[in-house]
């Protein structure tokens, strides 16, 4: 695979400030724009740039854990911050709020639709990272193979020609049987 | 009572786990739950009895109390577990408890080498006799539907419990599928009975009995499961199939227990609901022609097993006749035929099984009567032989003297003079039957053709018979003192029709017509054991006509073969594997069904336009989707819908919500990446074959999806107006920040208000995310398969 120094230079630079910008989205959800589920498309994003410079290897190298771990544990933390208040009596969901002092940070307010939002943001990126290891994976000899059944285009005119005067597939099979 | 069940279930499955670890000793463990249940039984015995000879001023006599447990299920379908023990259960659970118990016994003798798979029978079998207890003794119409399944698939699974032979399979589907249909159709009818009456209880329905006018179809669906389950005519085909089960199964399930399932049904309603309808009618003539058919063919029989399936039937026959009238003199001669069935059906069968056992074979021609130590076993077969034929001054003698004798008196209905000349021939055919098993295990029918091995074949050990004599004792002494259950089958009758007078049951009721009809029985009898090869001839030659007509086993493999045919002839046509015609039709049924309501609903148009910032937004969408439906290219039609997907982002920066934005601009980012990404398996180029007339419907359908969603938009929108509080996000928006402790309204929405939803739709994602991997996982291996390789560049 041909690699683009442009690309590669600047996804390592955009690569590690999605992950922050996504960060941000997840932590300050609850009172701005963001949440868990924009988070997670955001640092999905951020994979799929991994994954145009250096393919799957790359999206594999920045994520040590395997796609279905990641699923697995985000849905475990979303369900059991649904059912942690089950447990103590109270109703699902039911939420609590932290409040902590540390001295230079000045009060930080944590509310238990923290962790929910965590494994939201989990699950997104579990899902894209299956997704790349389901479609992504692919070897050089495999995408030979895939070829267009249409002969390419020699002008403009033939790129964008109407429905009706475009040559079915058969029509080209039958060519290409002719021509062999 | 819940409790028993439970210990039935527990031991069951605890036998099942075990595998065949504990050998043929499983039986001995499988024997504690019946016991535990006769112990129950024992304990309550008089209440439930009670003093049915004592008469009230009315001259009703009044039997026990029943025992009502009531176990909470789904309450809000008023669906409970509600059992009821009264007499007439009680006399059930003495079959399948007593009966079962001297099974488990006689299993041990009868399992003496063992094989795999032989445990997994007393576990099944335990399991089997808890779901009868649960037929017997719900109350609850559907409790007792589902404990009438369970028995359906414990058989199932016990008549094919030698998966590896070929016909045990088949018989065991054969069962299941005529019993399971049975207990479809009698679902339905219970259902309507039950709605219709007001009440799912039995023991309610007495007094409130059902009525309207579906309840007559009712009745025949409820008779339909009644008749597949107790092998009534032309349903029986499975039974004499499922006498390839091992002997003790057979004994327990196909002659004791499960095939009176029915019986018990058709009793228990028939107080109830004998008048309505066909169901009398029915019950006469389909228990008449299984009353003849089944004697006629239990003579043919030569494997005395099969004789005995047979010889099921015809007495199942018998015993719907009895029970199934509605009058409950003849009814009460029914329970007296119940027990005395069970005891000497289980008797004939249990020495079958050790016939088989000891000599290797029950084929009447290779049988050659037995040697010295058989004189116990020759004994018991020739009593239970005779119980069978209803010889005084055995129990099968007083059952059918008291039907005959109940029918001659209070038969006053239709059909009823016709029904007792079928239950004289049923008789005479009975005797003649049962004369031949006897002569057959004499040897008599042995043929010179056969080594004569049985002479030679080892007695049986005494525990292996022990069961068999005491239900030969059993036999005999409630034949000569039948005082002894009198009280029961009192009590019995007065649990199924509390208006009921019931009268004693007695050996011996004087010089009547009846008994003149049980002399004629015996003659006639005897006469055609004398004459038996003549009678042979003209069986044979009468029969010769009626070979022509289809039978059951045969109609049988025709109805599955034809669902089979039906089933793969649909599936070719529903099942194209074309996925335009699987979408159009998803798309068409999802857009038109929706839509028909709403455009009622579709009073006025909205403003269309709100800000001026709006028209440029909406020309972009409008543009790119135009461009993304005609474009050929598909990666230009994927920038196509992702420049929609911006612009809607963007429009929803315009009005304000910017959550909605960020998530819309990051999806379709994604989405853009992903299509590209699958993008690469599919040809550069969108190429249509299909015909030209497919063309106008994908458009007409992608114009009325379009139009749909406009309509629905705006419908949606206009019903907001009509509903009280004006709009519910001001709601939302007031109880963010006290209740959800967040300013962002939407994020509050999503992980604490509608918290749970959106546990499901990860929970969704994850499902899709483990589909999407394995589907293409799965056809990129289909798609290495073919390794051509290409040499050439394809040139036009």
């Amino acid at each position: 695979m041909r690699r683009s120094l442009i690309l590669d230079v600047s996804v390592r630079l955009l690569y590690p400030s999605i992950i922050v910008l996504s960060l941000y989205f997840l932590f300050s959800g609850h009172n701005q724009p963001g949440g868990g589920f924009v988070g997670g498309l955001a640092a999905s994003a951020a994979i799929s740039l991994r994954y145009v410079t250096g393919g799957i290897e790359s999206v594999r190298r920045s994520f040590r854990l395997q796609p279905w771990t990641i699923l697995g544990f985000g849905l475990a933390i979303s369900v059991g911050t649904a059912i942690f208040p089950m447990l103590l009596g109270g109703a699902i969901l039911e939420h609590g709020t932290l409040k902590l002092h540390p001295p230079v940070l000045g009060e930080i307010k944590a509310t238990s639709a923290l962790p929910f939002d965590i494994g939201v943001y989990l699950v997104v990126i579990g899902l894209v990272l299956m997704i790349f290891e389901a479609f992504g994976d692919d070897h050089d000899h495999e995408i030979d193979m895939i070829e267009s059944p249409t002969a390419p285009a020699r002008s403009i005119r033939e790129e964008y020609r109407p429905l009706s005067q475009h040559s079915p597939a058969s029509a080209w099979l039958r060519a290409e049987d002719d021509s062999t | 009572m819940i409790v028993l069940l439970l210990i039935h279930l527990l031991i069951g499955s605890a036998i099942l786990l075990s595998g065949d670890r504990w050998g043929r000793r499983a039986f001995a463990v499988a024997a504690v739950a019946p016991l535990a249940t006769l112990l129950w039984v024992a304990a309550r015995w008089s209440t439930i009895i009670g003093d049915p000879g004592v008469l009230d001023d009315e001259g009703h006599g009044s039997g026990g109390d029943a025992v009502f447990e009531t176990v909470g299920w789904i309450g809000g379908l008023d669906l409970d577990l509600t059992l009821r023990f009264d007499a007439f259960s009680l006399v059930m659970t003495l079959l399948v408890s007593g009966i079962g118990l001297l099974v488990c016994i006689y299993a041990i003798g009868y399992f003496s080498h063992i094989l795999p798979g032989q445990s997994r029978l007393a576990g099944l079998m335990t399991l089997f006799a808890g779901s009868m207890l649960g037929v017997v003794w719900a109350d609850h119409l559907i409790a007792l539907f589902i404990a009438w399944e369970l028995t359906s698939i414990t058989s199932y699974l016990l008549i094919g419990n030698d998966d590896r032979n070929p016909r045990a399979r088949s018989a065991a589907l054969q069962a299941i599928f005529i019993t399971g249909g049975g207990g479809l159709a009698l679902l339905l009818g219970l259902i309507i009975i039950g709605q219709s009456a007001g009440t799912y209880r039995l023991s309610e329905m007495v007094d409130s009995p059902p009525s309207g006018g579906a309840v007559g179809a009712a009745l025949v669906c409820i008779l339909l499961g009644a008749f597949t389950k107790s092998a009534q005519a032309p349903f029986g085909s499975w039974l004499p199939g499922a006498m390839v089960a091992p002997t003790p199964i057979s004994t327990y399930l196909h002659s004791a227990t499960m095939v009176k399932a029915g019986v018990y049904l058709v009793a228990r309603l028939s107080p109830i609901v004998a008048t309505i309808g066909d169901w009398r009618a029915l019950v006469l003539v389909v228990g008449s022609f299984t009353m003849i058919i089944g004697g006629l063919r239990a003579m043919r029989q030569r494997d005395l097993k099969l004789l005995l399936a047979y010889g099921t039937m015809s007495q199942l026959g018998f015993m719907m006749l009895l029970v199934g009238t509605g009058e409950y003199k003849i009814a009460q001669a029914g329970i007296v035929l119940l027990l005395a069935h069970g005891a000497f059906k289980a008797t004939l069968f249990m020495l079958v099984g050790v016939i088989d056992h000891q000599v290797g074979t029950r084929h009447i021609r290779e049988l050659h009567g037995f040697g010295d130590g058989w004189l116990p076993v020759k004994a018991m077969a020739v009593i239970g032989a005779a119980s069978m034929a209803g010889l005084p001054p055995l129990l099968g003698f007083v059952a059918k003297e008291k039907a005959i004798d109940t029918y001659l008196e209070y038969g006053d209905f239709t059909g009823a003079d016709a029904t007792i000349v079928v239950i004289v021939v049923g008789s005479i055919l009975t005797f003649a039957y049962s004369a031949r098993f006897v002569l057959g295990v004499f040897g008599v029918h042995g043929s010179t053709d056969n080594e004569v091995r049985s002479r030679a074949a080892p007695a049986p050990a005494w525990l292996f018979v022990a069961p068999a004599a005491v239900l030969t004792v059993l036999t005999v002494l409630l034949g000569v003192f039948p005082a002894i259950i009198s009280d029961l089958t009192e009590s019995a009758l007065l649990a199924l029709d509390p208006s009921s007078t019931p009268s004693t049951v007695k050996l011996w009721s004087g010089f009547n017509t009846a008994f003149v009809l049980s002399l004629m029985i015996i003659v006639i009898g005897t006469l055609l054991t004398v004459f038996r090869r003549p009678v042979a001839r003209v069986q044979t030659a009468a029969a010769q006509p009626l070979r022509r007509l289809p039978t059951t086993d045969g109609s049988f493999g025709f109805i599955i073969r034809a669902i089979d045919a039906v089933a793969r002839h649909v599936t070719r046509v529903v099942q194209n594997g074309s996925l335009p015609t699987y979408l159009l039709v998803i798309i068409s049924t999802a857009v038109l069904i929706p839509v028909i309501p709403m455009i009622a609903e579709f009073d006025r148009l909205p403003q269309w336009v709100e800000s001026p910032i709006q028209i440029p937004i909406v020309a972009i969408i409008i543009g790119s989707s135009i461009g993304a439906a005609l474009i050929h290219r598909r990666i230009a039609a994927i920038v196509m819908l992702g420049a929609v997907g911006f612009a809607m982002a963007a429009l929803y920066e315009a009005q304000g919500a910017p959550d909605l934005a960020l998530t819309q601009f990051a999806i379709e980012t994604l989405g853009t990446v992903l299509f590209v990404l699958v993008l690469r398996f599919l040809p550069t180029r969108f190429v249509d074959l299909a015909p030209a007339v497919v063309r106008p419907i994908r458009l007409a359908v992608s114009v009325m999806v379009g139009a749909a969603i406009f309509v629905f938009a705006i419908v949606s929108t206009n019903a907001r107006s009509d509903v009280a509080e004006e709009s519910i996000s001001t709601e939302m928006v007031e109880r963010a920040k006290p209740d959800g402790e967040g300013k962002n309204v939407v994020n509050v929405i999503l992980v604490d208000f509608r918290g749970v939803d959106t546990m499901g739709e990860i929970t969704v994602l994850l499902v899709a995310a483990v589909g999407a991997a394995a589907l293409a996982r799965g056809s990129r291996q289909y798609d290495r398969e073919p390794e051509v390789e290409r040499t050439e560049e394809p040139v036009a």
